[in-house]
């Protein structure tokens, strides 16, 4: 690939059944389960993982997420969190790397009397909805995670909810991409255009292209940037939602459960993995693609977990990182066939795609192969934002 | 900022659902506004959401908080808003001094174009209630700024007159705490504070649901300002139509005159025709 890229014909340039613009947990979940089903593929990102997906916490759940108004998204994201145990199974056995998969449930406290008003409504609603949660006084959250401050006035657990590493998921996602011949091109792709044949061009940065049958663009909130002015592509309803989260390390066992908390209004959230880091999110600002990290926005998220975990500021504060969410007007991801013949839309995850990327894989290689979509999944097709 | 010529007063209400019984528009600034009801953004669950509430609603003015907020960003609030065609209101939410309201102030006229704000101090985050030390102070130089300056305030008389004579263009004292849901906590307060009032009254936080918007106009409020009862609630498109109706129910009963409250029952018929009451002659 070191050739001149111009003007050269279509049948010199790489060529791939699919080339997945964005190596995020979407795109390479996309490209592994692609090459898997025997597609050859290619990945363009020139950093793969360092996006959203490296900034996120990786709760898958559903549950304690849901909304009011959102119900669709619910039910997409129990499809998935339900495919995530076999969706793990096959990345572990593929990639021989562990993924840091738990279990546990997440356990929702209130901070106090009206936040656990907020959470009896949203238990109230869960309950409606035939999802699984229990109600826990203060002491019964404490005796299930003892680092609680005494001051929590009760919660919900929500047993079905699960939480992933997700670094180590895209570290098991471009090992098992590479073992089933999958190619990741370190460059980032700037244009699709329309080549011979009903293929497709994919411009890179460097200025050479690859061929391609078809190209699914998975680039978070960078997605815009490939898809807008594609004929037959209307503007890219996907915006970015600025987010600060933190890691802290500490003790082993620490917490054992995702917890998650409501304090005077606000949500925050904690999450251990198995070496100890816990990780501490997260702001939600219309900020535009803006990198900072802010005293306000580190402030914030240390103040409201130490309501809830008063240890917290005892532990080592060993990051502070800034992403961005793929935000839609919905909430719900564009999964599903935009722009010209060939080109798939696999972005606007927002807060979700470390939980959705099962589905997302699933929807796209049934587009891919020909195999019939999730039902589930219609509610996201990119056509419902056409005027 | 589409800004719409100045004309007086006498012009039926845009709103139809207002009724064509009086002369009735609502004039801010200056500004003729087709709705009493002004929204505000904070709480919803995602745009489309917020988008449908809005439509419900009828609102022509929506109040947005600039502190955290990018006017440049695509497919922001400030996105739907210009689609719908309803006027900006930036508000300071956030500050807790009069130099950051200001600041945020001066920043939200350079990137949206208008010198309408709604000016917030906050006195600490636990309550949210206005600092009206600050309020005042950062008022009085947004109005030598010439800024057209909208206050929010606790349900203080005292204070609302003095905002009003230092040039505010409207005063916006709660109903309760933000956010709190707990309704008009001193409807006695605000009925003292419209008595007094050269500026429209816009009773700004704390309604929980529809008869607390309706109240706020039965004691004479010009318009009332909402956001977490419609973005909060289960179906906030509904809550947004419910708020409307409230508002010009209660504007409505405003005008009409309630009947005095009295200790024992009055039967209404039949019995003596009430003073000035012209007699109806029994058909055969």
């Amino acid at each position: 690939m070191s050739d001149t890229p111009t003007a050269r014909p279509a049948s010199d340039l790489p060529r791939y059944d699919v080339a997945v613009l964005g190596g995020g947990v979407a795109g390479l979940s996309i490209a592994w389960r692609a090459a898997r089903a025997g597609l050859s593929v290619a990945v363009v990102d020139p950093a793969p993982g360092t996006g959203a997906t490296h900034a996120s916490a990786g709760m898958l759940a559903p549950v304690s997420e849901v909304t009011y108004t959102e119900e669709p998204l619910l039910r997409l994201g129990l499809a998935s969190l339900a495919a995530w145990p076999g969706f793990r199974a096959e990345l572990e056995e593929d990639s021989g790397v562990a993924i840091d998969h738990r279990a546990d449930g997440t356990i929702e406290v209130a901070g106090s009397a009206d936040d656990m008003a907020v959470l009896d409504e949203l238990g109230a609603f869960e309950t409606a909805l035939g999802l699984r949660v229990e109600r826990l006084t203060g002491r019964e959250c404490r005796a299930l995670e003892p680092m609680l401050a005494p001051s929590v006035r009760g919660g919900l657990l929500a047993r079905d909810d699960a939480w992933v590493n997700p670094r180590l998921v895209v570290r098991a996602l471009l090992t098992a991409l590479s073992r089933a011949g999958g190619a990741v091109v370190l460059d980032r792709a700037v244009a699709i255009t329309p080549s011979g044949g009903g293929d497709l061009r994919v411009r890179r940065e460097s200025g050479e292209e690859i061929h391609a049958g078809r190209v699914v663009v998975a680039a978070g909130a960078r997605s815009p940037e490939l898809l807008d002015g594609l004929p037959g592509a209307p503007d890219t309803p996907v915006r970015p939602v600025k987010g600060q989260i933190l890691r802290l390390r500490g003790p082993r066992g620490f917490l054992t459960r995702c917890v998650r908390g409501l304090v005077h209004g606000t949500p925050v959230y904690l999450v251990p993995r198995g070496d100890g880091e816990i990780t501490l999110g997260a702001t939600a600002e219309e900020l535009g693609f803006d990198q900072r990290v802010t005293a306000g926005g580190v402030y914030g998220l240390l103040r409201d977990a130490r309501e809830l975990v008063p240890g917290v500021t005892e532990l080592e504060l060993t990051e502070t990182t800034v992403g961005f969410r793929p935000g839609t007007p919905d909430n719900l991801p564009l999964i599903g066939p935009a722009g010209p013949p060939g080109v798939v839309a696999a972005t606007g995850h927002h807060r979700a795609g470390v939980l959705l990327a099962p589905i997302t894989a699933e929807t796209v290689v049934a587009l891919l192969t020909g195999a019939p979509v999730p039902e589930v999944a219609r509610s996201c097709d990119p056509g419902r934002f056409l005027p | 900022m589409p800004t719409m010529p100045t004309t007086p007063k006498t012009m039926h209400t845009a709103d139809p659902q207002a009724g064509v019984f009086d002369d009735d528009t609502f004039v801010l600034a200056g500004e003729k506004l087709g709705s009493r009801l002004i929204m505000g953004t904070g709480g919803a669950p995602s745009l489309e959401v917020l988008d449908e509430a809005l439509d419900a609603s009828g609102t022509e003015l929506t109040t947005v908080a600039m502190r955290r907020l990018d006017p440049a960003a695509r497919g922001s609030v400030l996105d739907v808003l210009r689609r719908r065609g309803i006027r900006v209101l930036p508000n300071t939410a956030g500050c807790f001094t009069a130099g950051e309201a200001i600041l945020t102030a001066r920043l939200a006229r350079e990137a949206l174009g208008t010198d309408w704000v709604k000016l917030e101090v906050i006195a600490d985050e636990r309550t949210l209630l206005p600092d009206p030390i600050e309020t005042f102070d950062a008022a009085e130089r947004l109005v030598a700024d010439g800024f057209k300056v909208l206050p929010y305030i606790g349900d203080d008389p005292a204070l609302a007159r003095r905002l009003e004579q230092a040039g505010c263009v409207a005063v916006m004292p709660l109903g309760a705490p933000i956010g709190s849901g707990l309704g008009i906590r001193n409807p006695h307060n605000i009925e003292l504070i419209v008595e007094a009032a050269g500026v429209p009254v816009i009773l700004d936080a704390g309604v929980g649901t529809a008869s607390d918007a309706a109240l706020a106009m039965e004691l004479g409020c010009d318009a009332v300002l909402l956001a977490s009862a419609v973005t909060r609630a289960r179906r906030p498109a509904l809550m947004a139509a419910a708020m409307r109706a409230a508002v010009t129910a209660g504007r409505q009963a405003r005008l009409a005159g309630r009947i005095p409250r009295l200790r024992y029952a009055e039967a209404s018929s039949p019995g003596r025709p009430p003073v000035g009451a012209v007699p109806v002659t029994p058909v055969s």
